[in-house]
């Protein structure tokens, strides 16, 4: 073919092309906006049913007997925080340290099985893992904990913090690892104090995520941390939650406990929500990230 | 430029090999360093230039499946002897690479400091001194006083080559090896790291690779020529680049291979 007769072939399917072009661009907005529909209808329905039931109450006071109005979720909402708190102490310091390992010493055979170990506990159901804790930790103490609760949920975020971790170190560049070395500085110095600094904010990143996503676990808490109708801040004692308590409250036969249930179910979206969106300004703050 | 070659040497190398697993990157390569002198080495690239230096301060072995066998004795002390740490050799022997790599997430003045303070050195006054001192060394002194706190990576090109050479003089070691330490800058900044290493030379043992051949004549006093892993010839640069012992040597630098 000559130069003008391709050309000429080009430009005939030029209007062709664009419509085609157009066409399919709409089909996948089309399919964007189907995938979010699920979210915000979830999103808007708990909006619908939660605001109704949030008051100063919901907020500042416990549940109150069955039959008496009022009352609220404020023992369950610091119950969360001490859980989720005694979690990520348990659960940030091991998931960091096995990511550290799988990234710089990875090469092994034993980092090999740990990672496999690693997939296999992500996907572990997390009722097991409760379960797991129950027979290990519950039955020799002698009683649910929050303590017990705390191990759950850290248990949980063991994976997700090392994957992540793991990721992130393995976007430093080597050569960021041997100018440390070439300074006279040992090998997990480099690490800890080079490395890991510099991606201190996307392993937040990895961290929120596990933090939001062991926040909403139910299944878990069911037998270690139990419920508490009363405030506690014991470690050894039950404790209450959020999830346990929309979970107690959503399956009762009374009206005022779905409400209240539904305005615990917006409080915690709300909740992983905002620690979701926090963890995206921390990613965005990283030095290895704008690289 | 010749009285320092009749000093005694401050590294001497005896058949030193190196591999990455089965392949042999350096073979059986012998040659004296003078001390406050600079010695290129050049050849084509693969031929194992960055290799050799690596050898030099032990960082070659970090590498898996790489492994080197050899004698260098740094001041007379055989860097490879039995138990031997690495580690402390690498404080006395520093190293600049061919990517400027300042730490991420650290400031210029932490960069500086970091062998230092990572090293165990807390008082800040001694850190204060030597990050001045290094940077005054490292010509950047002047460009980066008034902004010490900002990141190293937000520095040019250039200026981060010489934060990493501050950084490396920090420790004060007494050689320092350079692994093309311009091939990732443009003219002007490589014209200043060359001004720097003449300068520096007066105080340190400076091993530099490149394969830029202009650039080791313009600064070095001797010149190393590798060429698959072996090396054909060594000498004073002037020598080197004019009247080649080797055929193989007047082959590369007259441009007919490599
Ligand atoms: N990390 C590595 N693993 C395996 N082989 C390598 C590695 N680095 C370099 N080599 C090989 O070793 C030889 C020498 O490489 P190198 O010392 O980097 O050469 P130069 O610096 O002269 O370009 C080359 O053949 C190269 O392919
Ligand atoms: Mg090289």
């Amino acid at each position: 073919m000559k130069s003008a007769q391709i050309h000429a072939y080009l430009s005939e399917n030029y209007t062709r092309r664009r419509w085609v072009d157009r066409g399919m661009r709409l089909v996948l907005f089309l399919c964007a906006v189907a995938a979010l529909v699920p979210l915000f209808s979830v999103l808007g329905y708990v909006l619908f049913r939660g605001v109704p039931g949030l008051n100063l109450d919901f907020f500042t006071q416990i549940p109150r007997p069955v039959g008496e109005a009022g009352g609220g979720m404020a023992n369950s909402l610091v119950g969360t925080c001490i859980l989720v708190a005694t979690a990520s102490l348990l659960g940030i310091p091991w998931g960091i340290a096995a990511g550290v390992y799988l990234s710089e010493y990875g090469r092994t055979k034993t980092a090999h099985v740990v990672r496999f170990a690693t997939d296999i506990l992500a996907s572990v159901p997390s009722i097991v893992i409760g379960l797991f804790i129950y027979a290990l930790f519950v039955v020799p103490m002698g009683g649910f904990s929050a303590l017990a609760g705390g191990m759950a949920l850290g248990v949980l975020m063991i994976p997700t913090v090392a994957r992540s971790t793991e990721e992130m170190l393995r976007l430093v560049p080597t050569h960021i690892r041997e100018a440390g070395l070439a300074l006279g500085l040992p090998r997990w110095k480099v690490i800890l104090r080079v490395v890991l600094r510099g991606c201190v904010s996307a392993i937040t990143t990895g961290v929120m995520l596990a933090i939001a996503r062991v926040a909403g676990e139910t299944a878990p808490l069911l037998f270690t941390a139990l419920n508490n109708r009363f405030w506690s801040d014991s470690l050894t004692q039950p404790i209450a939650s959020l999830p346990v308590q929309i979970y107690s409250y959503a399956i009762a036969p009374f009206e005022e406990w779905h409400t209240q249930a539904w305005a615990g179910a917006l409080v915690l979206v709300l909740l992983v929500f905002v620690i979701n969106i926090g963890s995206r300004v921390f990613f965005r703050g990283d030095a290895i990230g704008r690289e | 430029m010749e009285a320092s070659t009749q000093q005694d040497p401050i590294l001497r190398i005896r058949s030193l090999n190196a591999w990455f697993g089965e392949s042999h990157a350096v073979k059986d390569v012998s040659l004296d360093i003078s001390p406050n002198a600079v010695t290129a080495i050049i050849g084509p690239s693969g031929c194992g230039k960055s290799t050799f230096i690596r050898c030099l301060n032990r960082l070659h072995e970090e590498v898996p499946s790489a492994g080197a066998a050899g004698e260098v004795l740094l001041s007379g002390m055989n860097i490879y002897g039995e138990g031997v740490d690495p580690v402390g050799i690498r404080r006395k022997i520093g190293m600049v690479f061919q990517k400027p790599n300042p730490f991420p997430a650290l400031s210029i003045f932490d960069n500086v400091v970091s062998g230092l303070r990572l090293g165990g050195v807390r008082r800040r006054s001694i850190l204060v001194e030597v990050a001045e001192r290094s940077l005054r060394q490292a010509a950047l002194w002047d460009e980066v006083k008034d902004k010490l706190h900002a990141p190293g990576t937000g520095l040019s090109g250039g200026q981060q080559q010489r934060l990493c050479i501050a950084r490396a003089l920090a420790v004060d070691p007494p050689v320092l090896l350079m692994d093309e330490p311009t091939s990732a800058l443009d003219p002007i900044a490589t014209a200043k790291i060359e001004e720097l290493v003449l300068e520096l030379k007066k105080q340190v043992t400076i091993v530099i690779v490149t394969h830029n051949m202009q650039q080791a004549a313009r600064i070095s006093d001797r010149t190393a020529f590798f060429l698959m892993g072996e090396l054909v010839e060594y000498g004073e640069t002037s020598t080197v680049f004019t009247v080649p012992k080797e055929e193989r040597t007047e082959r590369y630098i007259t441009g007919k291979f490599g």
